[in-house]
C-alpha cells in the first residue's frame, strides 16, 4: 500500500506543505506538536480542505490532483475527530447505522465493530449520557462501519483523562492486531507512539522532518525525538518463559534476553519493550557484582551532542538491535569510548509497552 | 354561524388572515432555507449586503414597504405587468398580492431563526457525515434539519404570528376587500373607525390570545427542548 500527500494549504498564521509518500502499515504515527499542521494533514487526505491544492492517492488511486478533487463522502477512508463528535440527535446504535448504510462495500460487520469496541451495552443509549471515552469508542465503531481502506485518527485520547485513555487503548491495540486496515495516527504524546506505532511521519511548522519506521526515527541523532528528555528506543520480542520464583518474564530479542516483572500473557506472545536512553550505561569489562541483571556485549556505533552540554548520546548496536545511551561526556572522556569499540551495556529498566 | 357573537364579515376576515399566514409561513420554511444556509456558511464578501437587504423588512416603516409593493405589483408595475402579460389579473389588491407582501414583510422573522441554527450546527457535522459517506444533501436532511427542529419551530411560530399581526403593507397593497383581501387586522381597524367598540374587543381579544397562545407554545418547546441539549 503506497499513499502520497502532495499538499499545499495555506492560512493566515499557518502553512502546511508536504510532499509524502508513504508505505502505511499498521499504525503509522503522525507526530508534532500543536499547530504543526497534524490535523491539517489528516483533514488534507480526507478531502476536508477544499482550499488545499496538492495531489493525493492511495495505491494509484487519485483523490486529488490538478484537475480533480474527490469530494469527503466519495474517499474510502474513515476518519474519526479529537471530539468525537457523534450525531446527538441519534442514538450510538443509530449513530453506528448511519455509517454502515452508507458503506459501498462490506467487511467490517456490525457486530464485529460492536464487539471490538466494546459498546455492546451503550447501543440503546442517548449519546450526550455518555464518558468520554465511550464517546470515542463508538466514534471509531462508527468510523469503522464506513468499511474505509485507510482509517485516520486525529488525537483520539487528547481530550480524555486518564482512566477513559486506559479504556481505549487496548481496543485500539486490538484493531491494530485483528484487522489489516493500516492507520494513520495523529498525536503529540511520544508514549502513545512508542506504544503502538510501527511507521512515524514526524511534523515541525508544517513540513515534514522525517518519515519512515518508527525504530529508525527514534535513533537518528539529527532528528529532535532522540534527544528528548525520554528519548529511547522499541525493541520487539517474545515472551521466552516465566520464571515463577522470582516472578519474572524472561524476554527474547534476537537472541538476548531481557527479564522483566511476571507478565500474565503466557510464553510466545510477541510483546514491544521500550528502553530508554537514560536507562543504559556501558561497562568495559562484564560486570560481576552488579544489581542490574539485564547486561548485553555491545558495540559503539557512534557519539553525539546531546540536548544538554554536559551529557552525550552513546548509540549502541546489541545483539543486532539499537540502543541509545545517555552517558555524561565526562565518562564518555574517562572510558575513551569511541566508535567500534566493544562495551557491555547496562540495561537498568525495561517496560513493556502493552 | 357566529356564536361567539363576531360582527359580520369578521369570520371571514379571521380565515383570510390564517389562510395567508399558514401559506406565507410553509413558502418562507421553504424559500429562506437554502438562502439561510448560503449566509451562515459562506465567507462571501457579498454576505454583509444580502443580510442587510433580508434585515430591511424588520426595520423599513411598512407603509414604505407597501408603497414599493404596489407600484411592482400594480398593472404597471414588472410583477404586476408580468402578471397580466400572462393573461392573469395585476397583483394588486388580489389575495395573491398579499401573499408576496408577506412572504417579504415577515422574511427576516424566519431568516434570522434559520441562520443562527445553521451556525450553532455548523459546517462541522457536515464535515463528519460527509466522512461517512453521505453527500452534501444527505448530510443535509439527515443531519442539519434534525438538528436544527428548534430554529424551524421557532422560524414557523415568529412567521405566522406576525403575518397574523400584518397591517400596513397589506392596507397599502390589499385594499380592504371583504372576502377576498380584508384579514383580522384590517377588520379591526375598521370597527374602531366605525366606534364598533364592542366587536372591536372581540377581534382584537382573538389575536391577542391567539399570538400568546402560539409564543407560549414556542417558548414551553423550547424549553423541553434545551433540556435534551445539542452538544456537538
Amino acid at each position: 500500500m503506497s499513499l502520497t500527500v502532495r499538499t499545499a494549504v495555506r492560512y493566515a498564521d499557518f502553512s502546511l506543505e508536504t510532499d509524502l509518500t508513504i508505505a502505511p502499515r499498521g499504525i503509522t504515527a503522525v507526530y508534532g506538536h500543536s499547530g504543526s499542521g497534524k490535523s491539517t494533514l489528516l483533514r488534507c487526505i480526507a478531502g476536508l480542505e477544499r482550499g488545499a491544492r496538492g495531489a493525493i492517492s492511495l495505491n494509484g488511486d487519485c483523490w486529488q490532483d490538478a484537475t480533480r478533487f474527490v469530494p469527503a463522502h466519495r474517499r474510502p477512508v474513515g476518519l474519526v475527530f479529537q471530539d468525537a463528535r457523534l450525531f446527538p440527535h441519534l442514538t450510538v446504535c443509530g449513530n453506528l447505522l448511519f455509517a454502515l448504510r452508507r458503506a459501498t462495500s462490506t467487511g467490517i460487520g456490525f457486530d464485529d465493530a460492536v464487539s471490538m469496541l466494546g459498546v455492546g451495552a451503550l447501543l440503546d443509549r442517548a449519546v450526550d449520557t455518555l464518558s468520554g471515552g465511550q464517546r470515542q469508542r463508538v466514534a471509531i465503531a462508527r468510523a469503522l462501519l464506513t468499511q474505509p481502506r485507510l482509517l485516520l485518527l486525529d488525537e483520539p485520547l487528547a481530550n480524555l483523562d486518564l482512566d477513559s485513555r486506559a479504556e481505549i487503548l487496548p481496543h485500539l491495540e486490538r484493531l491494530h492486531a485483528e484487522l489489516a486496515m493500516p492507520m494513520i495516527y495523529v498525536t503529540h504524546q511520544l508514549a502513545e507512539v512508542m506504544r503502538f506505532a510501527d511507521e512515524l511521519v514526524l511534523l515541525r511548522s508544517g513540513r515534514v522532518l522525517a518519515a519512515g519506521a518508527l525504530a529508525e526515527l527514534l535513533v537518528r541523532p539529527d532528528l529532535p525525538l532522540a534527544h528528548l528528555a525520554d528519548a529511547g528506543v522499541i525493541l520487539h520480542g517474545r515472551i521466552a518463559a516465566h520464571d515463577d520464583e522470582w516472578q519474572l518474564s524472561l524476554i527474547e530479542v534476537a537472541g538476548s534476553r531481557f527479564a522483566v516483572a511476571r507478565r500474565p500473557q503466557p510464553p510466545g506472545t510477541a510483546v514491544r519493550l521500550r528502553v530508554d536512553a537514560r536507562d543504559v550505561s556501558i561497562t568495559l569489562e562484564h560486570p560481576v557484582h552488579t544489581s542490574i541483571s539485564n547486561i548485553l556485549p555491545a558495540r559503539i556505533l557512534d557519539i553525539h551532542d546531546d540536548r544538554e552540554a554536559a551529557q552525550q548520546l552513546v548509540r549502541l548496536e546489541a545483539a543486532g538491535q539499537r540502543l541509545l545511551a545517555r552517558l555524561t561526556r565526562r565518562s564518555v572522556a574517562q572510558l575513551t569510548l569511541v566508535p567500534g569499540k566493544a562495551v557491555f551495556a547496562q540495561v537498568k529498566s525495561v517496560a513493556l509497552t502493552n | 354561524m357566529n356564536p361567539l357573537g363576531y360582527a359580520a364579515g369578521d369570520l371571514t376576515a379571521l380565515l383570510t388572515s390564517f389562510r395567508l399566514a399558514l401559506l406565507s409561513t410553509a413558502l418562507l420554511l421553504v424559500l429562506c432555507t437554502p438562502l439561510a444556509w448560503w449566509l451562515a456558511t459562506t465567507r462571501s464578501r457579498f454576505k454583509p449586503w444580502i443580510e442587510t437587504i433580508a434585515t430591511m423588512p424588520l426595520v423599513l416603516p411598512p407603509t414604505v414597504l407597501g408603497f414599493y409593493l404596489l407600484w411592482v405589483l400594480g398593472p404597471n408595475g414588472w410583477l404586476g405587468g408580468l402578471s397580466v402579460a400572462m393573461g392573469g389579473a395585476p397583483l394588486a389588491f388580489t389575495f395573491t398580492g398579499l401573499v408576496i407582501g408577506s412572504l417579504i414583510y415577515s422574511l427576516p422573522f424566519v431568516l434570522q431563526p434559520l441562520q443562527s441554527s445553521f451556525q450553532a450546527t455548523g459546517t462541522r457535522v457536515i464535515e463528519v457525515a460527509s466522512t461517512l459517506r453521505a453527500s452534501p444533501l444527505d448530510a443535509f436532511f439527515r443531519v442539519v434539519l434534525p438538528l436544527s427542529r428548534r430554529g424551524y419551530l421557532s422560524a414557523a411560530v415568529l412567521a405566522f404570528a406576525h403575518t397574523l399581526g400584518e397591517f400596513g403593507v397589506i392596507l397599502m397593497i390589499g385594499g380592504n376587500i371583504p372576502g377576498r383581501t380584508q384579514v383580522a387586522s384590517i377588520a379591526l381597524f375598521n370597527h374602531v373607525e366605525s366606534l364598533d367598540y364592542a366587536a372591536a374587543h372581540r377581534l382584537a381579544l382573538t389575536l391577542l390570545l391567539l399570538c400568546f397562545a402560539l409564543l407560549l407554545t414556542l417558548y414551553l418547546c423550547n424549553r423541553r427542548e434545551r433540556s435534551v441539549g445539542v452538544a456537538l
